[in-house]
């Protein structure tokens, strides 16, 4: 078991609306990890659609993610490339 | 408003539509289980759905407007939402549907209350997928009505014909809507059946929750939620009295329909399914004066088949021992039309393609009808009847049809009756007022007064708000009825009503007397017309319905009638 915890910034225009966050989910349910997102004193859960939409996370937010488990290095490793390739929208 | 007369006390059975609010309701500890097993099982559903949707759309319409149902689908395999409903039953012991509701709707409502411009958007596939959700919950539970193990009365927002025609194999004892009026389908259905029921009662589907206890009084207009003891024991005194009563009208039913100065008056019933035959010969009916064959249409998702047609036919002739039986061909209306058939929604239904028109332009359809009506006419007494006819022109083209029809069972070699009597419903100004040329085309005229006075007064009998502007007694509507009837003595061919006036004991000494002498009516009624009919002389009908034509106000001739009903036959009303 390892956890692993790293700091990303926002980076796409309109910030973490649906599809980014659907993107998000799709790539941290492939991992048997547990996913947190942390925005501010709030916590979510990263495999949950609903739970990132109500993070509502614009450009410029600061988001920490923290990954439990076995896959927690490569989970943050694909997730925080996801979030600067501004999940490949732009 | 008590549409239907009787009282029922039962457990409630609230049928929910997706439009309406669902009820807090709880469950016990040991329902959680069962709960649990249906939300995963509509969760499924949904799920299987919007995957099919998603494909057809990716085909249809590409895959960027497609990607709207990934989101939809993304919320379905949110593990944590998904295990919060599951925490809201288990925990709160809510019913699936509550929890659906309370789960999602929060969660709409955090999205609207956001600052952020893309994401309240979001909240309205909320709300479609709880709708979703909903509609395969409720869509499972709307199935048990056929197999229920206790008596129940059921409480609906409002009833569609398809579900009215379920309640009639069912146990089901009674029932009451939010909204309605005395001649909403429902209404009628709940009459034909004798089952109590009570109608534009505002928010009864939300204020009873399942299994309840609820008493539908149908003779006061009355619904008392989880009656006290006193109250259930007056009801359980009234039910016997009720029945008492019945007993009483049972008599009645081997005496001839005979006036005081010796007419014979002919009292036909009106029935929706095959199986009533038997209860209007009980109540010693002398035939079916309309045989509504839209139940054969309605109760199934596919277009009946000549072999069903017939069956269902055959069933009624058997069981009618020879008397005649008078089939309606196809009057769907705008009131009554299956969500899934109507292809373009109409600005104005009851003005636009119903009935007749509507057969006139399916062809097909009407064929095969008319082809299973006329194999069924050697079997008995059949008559055909057409609805809605405003012009000869319709008639006869209507009449063209039958005869062809005759042509091709006749090279077929298949028996039919050549001289099967043809006659037209009188349900429209237009058809009233040309009566008299209408009457040279055909064997015999009903009227239909639920659509004449809706017609003739331009009021839905369905909208509640004006409901209370529909009434027989209109001196308009008298007018016509008076000269339909003149109208057919003097192309000597029979009239009959068959509205929902013919079984309303405060319009039976005024049709006596304006020269009615075929009534027919939905069965429950026919013991207690009869007994009118057998107190009040036809000298004695022909003077009031003559006062009555003086009056200039509906209140006036309903008023005027009453007090004569009552002096007349006091026990009728």
């Amino acid at each position: 078991m390892a956890e692993a915890t790293c700091e990303v910034t926002i980076c796409n225009k309109l910030g973490l609306h649906a599809r980014p966050a659907m993107a998000f989910v799709d790539v941290a349910s492939k991992f048997s990890s547990a996913i947190q997102v942390v925005k501010g004193k709030e916590t979510v859960d990263g495999k949950s659609i609903m739970q990132m939409l109500l993070l509502a996370a614009t450009q410029g937010t600061q988001l920490t993610l923290r990954a439990d488990g076995d896959d927690a290095a490569e989970a943050l490793n694909a997730l925080t490339a996801l979030v600067r390739r501004k999940f490949d929208e732009e | 408003m008590g549409v239907s007369p009787g009282v029922a006390i039962a457990s409630g059975f609230v049928l929910e539509t997706e439009e309406y609010r669902i009820p807090r309701r709880t469950i016990t500890p040991d329902e959680v289980p069962t709960e649990l097993k249906r939300l995963d099982h509509a969760l499924a559903e949904s799920q299987d759905e919007l995957e099919k949707l998603r494909t057809d759309a990716v085909d249809q319409l590409g895959a960027e407007t497609a990607s709207i149902f990934d989101f939809h689908l993304g919320v379905l395999r949110d593990r944590s939402l998904i295990e919060q409903i599951h925490r809201t039953i288990a925990d709160k012991c809510y019913t699936a549907e509550y929890s659906v509701t309370t789960v999602l709707r929060g969660h709409a409502r955090a999205f609207l209350q956001m600052s952020n411009s893309v994401l309240p958007e979001r909240a309205r596939d909320i709300y479609d997928l709880e709708k979703r959700l909903l509609r395969h919950l409720l869509g499972e539970r709307r199935e048990t009505i056929e197999h229920l193990t206790e008596d129940v009365c059921v409480l609906a927002h409002d009833l569609t014909p398809s579900q009215t025609a379920l309640l009639a194999r069912s146990r089901v004892r009674g029932f009451a809507t939010d909204v309605g009026g005395r001649t909403s389908h429902t209404a009628i259905v709940a009459r034909a059946l004798s089952i109590p029921a009570v109608v534009g009662v505002s928010d009864i589907s939300r204020d009873v929750a399942s299994g309840d206890t609820v008493i539908i009084d149908g003779n006061r207009g009355v619904v008392i939620i989880n009656p006290d003891d006193l109250t259930r024991e007056e009801y359980n005194r009234h039910i016997r009295e009720y029945q008492e009563l019945e007993h009483e009208l049972e008599e009645l039913a081997s005496l001839p329909a005979v006036t005081r100065d010796g007419v014979q008056i002919t009292l036909m019933g009106n029935i929706e399914f095959p199986h009533e035959v038997a209860s209007v010969m009980e109540k010693g009916g002398d035939g079916i004066g309309l045989y509504r064959t839209e139940f054969l249409y309605l109760g199934s998702e596919t277009e009946p088949t000549e072999a069903e047609h017939l069956t269902a036919y055959t069933e009624a002739i058997q069981a009618a021992g020879g008397k005649p039986i008078v089939f309606r061909t196809l009057d769907l209306g705008a009131d009554k039309w299956s969500q899934a058939r109507r292809s373009e929604p109409e600005r104005n239904p009851f003005l636009g393609l119903r009935s007749i028109r509507f057969c006139l332009q399916h062809l097909p359809l009407f064929r095969t009808q008319l082809r299973a009506i006329l194999r069924a006419s050697v079997k008995g007494d059949v008559r055909v009847m057409l609805p809605l006819i405003t012009s000869t022109l319709e008639l006869r083209q209507a009449k063209i049809i039958i005869g062809d029809v005759m042509e091709d069972l006749e090279e077929e070699h298949i028996p039919f009756n050549r001289d099967v009597k043809i006659g037209i419903m009188i349900e429209t100004p237009s058809a009233a007022l040309t009566a008299a040329t209408l009457g040279k085309e055909v064997d015999f005229f009903s009227i239909g007064t639920n659509d004449l006075v809706q017609y003739t007064l331009a009021v839905d009998r369905t909208n509640e708000r004006v409901a209370p502007l529909f009434t027989p007694a209109h001196p308009a509507v008298v007018k016509l009825i008076k000269d339909i009837l003149k109208a057919g003595r003097r192309q000597g061919i029979g009239v009959s009503l068959c509205g929902e006036m013919a079984g309303d004991p405060e319009y039976t000494i005024l049709l006596l007397g304006l020269g009615l002498r075929t009534f027919s009516m939905t069965p429950p009624r026919i013991p207690q017309i009869k007994r009118v009919i057998r107190a009040v002389s036809l000298e004695k009908a022909a003077k009031i319905s003559r006062r009555v034509m003086t009056f200039d106000s509906d209140r006036q001739i309903l008023n005027y009638l009453r007090e004569e009903t009552r002096r007349i036959a006091p026990k009728a009303l």
